[in-house]
């Protein structure tokens, strides 16, 4: 029998000779990272329990994105124990505000993620890395700590899923559509434990930024991680961004997976998620006389430039409903003077809306647009769930950056089509 | 031996309801448990007595990585979860942290809210004194109930 790709590079990080589904095994990591909510934890229980010096400084990463700038004093200490640590063993990569961005954009496009990595986060979307045909998958703090002391991950070896997409996307449909679908189909714990394996001619054809946002929501249907076999496309992004040495792996022909499913993506429409579970998805057609007060563009998810392209793509002409706040996000530093060089940024603000510095901020309810009781919000992020994005009473739909943009300017959910053809 | 009462709660209980973001500012135990489900239930925290147990449907945990959503749970005085299943980072993140959890697809529709529980953690043995009924949960396997005898994760790792 087979390997999948997930059992290919997990078996190359171990000393074993072979491995299989459901073992336990203890892996060696390629990069760990950590954010200003999770990173205080691992740090205090690493020094609770010793630490004297990490296992290396490079294959460390720190990144103070949650509830950056500083949001409130209890934050920017959150975030100077951080700082500080960095400075005490000397991490490499540590990322103050002004060279930060959203840690699952900022890591690709530094050039540290490589096809074939082992990359654990102290953060649920770590699963993103799986785009670039790495394993990636989120732990807690603790396991970061321990990994801070020792280099290694406990892992169970996870059965894998696949999952074939056919057919040709029509105009305003891509990644987010595709998870969204798939998460509606398998629901919000469909690959509990397992492995996602997207493949199939949708996939070889989608770009890096659309396979980043479909890997990125694999934990949101319960998925240890995402994973797309690595091909030309990957190979164009990471030449972008590094030259170092890469490792492309693939599933073999015989590999054995738990489920495989099949979807033909032909007329597959823009997707909403509606209030309160990702798995809570309908076409964008059927979300009729939805009034909005909020639009977010940006996160780990949909806050990379060909987002902000398609955004700015629907908002140019065009004004943002009175009754509407559009906040855009751009990723990181690289890409808001991206949008700044192609002139997007004038676009969103000569419309109506706001253009801010990188951070998680609203996404989940941390800052930069919390919504009030009785609000409701389109947004391009990851999570729905009640009182995410503010008041328990406020709702969050999930979208693709051209429904969002679309929404502003009608003030309602509205289709991209309604407003560029 | 472990005994308290039960607190129902629904399928899909996710990190933001056990502990919202606008709460991880801090890493305070006593902080984070004194917000612990207030989005699902205001009234839990000081419902809650030291020992008590939380019982609820499918997929608890599911969400975001935060490990401050077991400890919120610990923080208020829950000493264990009883779910059909978990999240598989909210799975591991009580492991590695020492909050008590176990599996059991049958004991949560039969558990009523105030049951009194006694929980046998090396059986598996779950006891619903109110109604006189005993439920078996799934067992650990071998190498998690090694992490949850050494007394969490670092502890291991130190001992290995």
């Amino acid at each position: 029998m087979g390997y999948t790709i997930t059992e290919k590079i997990l078996l190359r990080h171990t000393d074993k000779k072979a491995i299989s589904a459901g073992e336990f095994i203890m892996a060696a990591v390629d990069l760990c990272l950590a954010n200003d909510i999770t990173a205080p934890f691992a740090i205090k229980e690493a020094e609770r329990h010793g630490l004297k010096k990490v296992f290396d400084n490079k294959k460390i990463a720190l990144i103070p994105d949650h509830f950056t700038p500083n949001k409130d004093i209890n934050s920017a200490n959150q975030c100077r124990m951080v700082k500080d640590f960095a400075k005490k063993y000397n991490i490499r990569h540590y990322y103050e505000v002004g060279r930060m961005g959203i840690e699952h954009a900022l890591l690709p496009e530094l050039g540290l993620i490589m096809p074939g990595n082992l990359v654990i986060g102290a953060d649920s979307h770590t699963c993103t890395y799986g785009a670039l045909g790495a394993f990636s998958s989120g732990v807690g703090s603790t396991d970061l700590a321990g990994i801070y002391l020792t280099g290694k991950v406990w892992l169970k070896v996870p059965e894998s899923i696949k999952f074939i997409f056919r057919g040709k996307l029509k105009k305003w449909v891509g990644g987010k559509d595709l998870i969204l679908h798939t998460i509606k189909n398998i629901g919000v714990e469909g690959a509990n434990y397992k492995a996602m394996e997207f493949t199939g001619e949708v996939i070889k054809s989608l770009p890096m930024d659309d396979r980043f946002s479909m890997c990125n929501m694999a934990i949101e249907a319960g998925g240890k991680s995402g994973i797309i076999e690595p091909d030309e496309i990957t190979l164009e992004y990471i030449r972008k961004v590094t030259s170092k040495k890469y490792l492309f792996l693939k599933s073999d022909s015989d590999a054995s997976y738990s489920d495989v499913k099949e979807y033909d993506c032909s007329s597959l429409e823009p997707q909403v998620a509606l209030p309160h579970l990702p798995s809570n998805v309908k076409p964008v057609s059927e979300c009729k006389n939805i009034n909005i007060d909020q639009a977010v563009i940006g996160s780990c998810t949909n806050g990379r430039i060909s987002d902000l392209r398609a955004a700015a793509k629907i908002i140019k002409g065009n004004k943002v409903n009175s009754r509407v706040r559009l906040i855009v996000i751009p990723a990181t530093q690289a890409i808001y003077l991206q949008a700044l060089k192609e002139g997007l940024i004038e676009i969103f603000v000569k419309a109506g809306g706001v253009f801010s510095t990188p951070t998680c901020g609203p996404c989940l309810g941390g800052h930069m647009g919390i919504l009030a009781k009785g609000e409701r919000a389109i947004s391009t992020t990851n999570r729905n769930f009640v009182g995410r994005m503010g008041h328990p009473e406020s709702e969050v739909y999930l979208s693709n950056p051209a429904v969002a943009a679309a929404s502003a300017i009608k003030g309602r959910i509205a289709h991209p089509g309604e407003v560029k053809g | 031996m472990i005994k308290g009462m039960a607190h129902i709660f629904k399928d899909n209980v996710n990190t933001d309801d056990i502990i919202a973001a606008k709460y991880l500012n801090t890493t305070d135990p006593a902080i984070l448990g004194s917000h612990c489900m207030e989005t699902l239930d205001p009234t839990f925290v000081k419902r809650v007595k030291p020992g008590d147990i939380v019982v609820a449907g499918k997929n608890f945990g599911c969400g975001s990585s935060r490990e401050h959503a077991p400890v919120a749970l610990k923080g208020c005085g829950i000493r264990c979860v009883i779910a059909k299943s978990f999240a598989r980072i909210f799975f591991r993140n009580s492991i590695n942290t020492g909050l008590l959890i176990l599996e059991s697809k049958d004991a949560p529709d039969d558990i009523s809210e105030g049951d009194e529980l006694e929980i046998e953690l090396e059986k598996g043995r779950i006891r619903n004194i109110t109604k006189g009924r005993v439920y078996i949960a799934a067992a650990f396997p071998k190498f998690m109930q090694e992490i949850v005898n050494a007394g969490g994760l670092l502890n291991y790792l130190k001992k290995e």
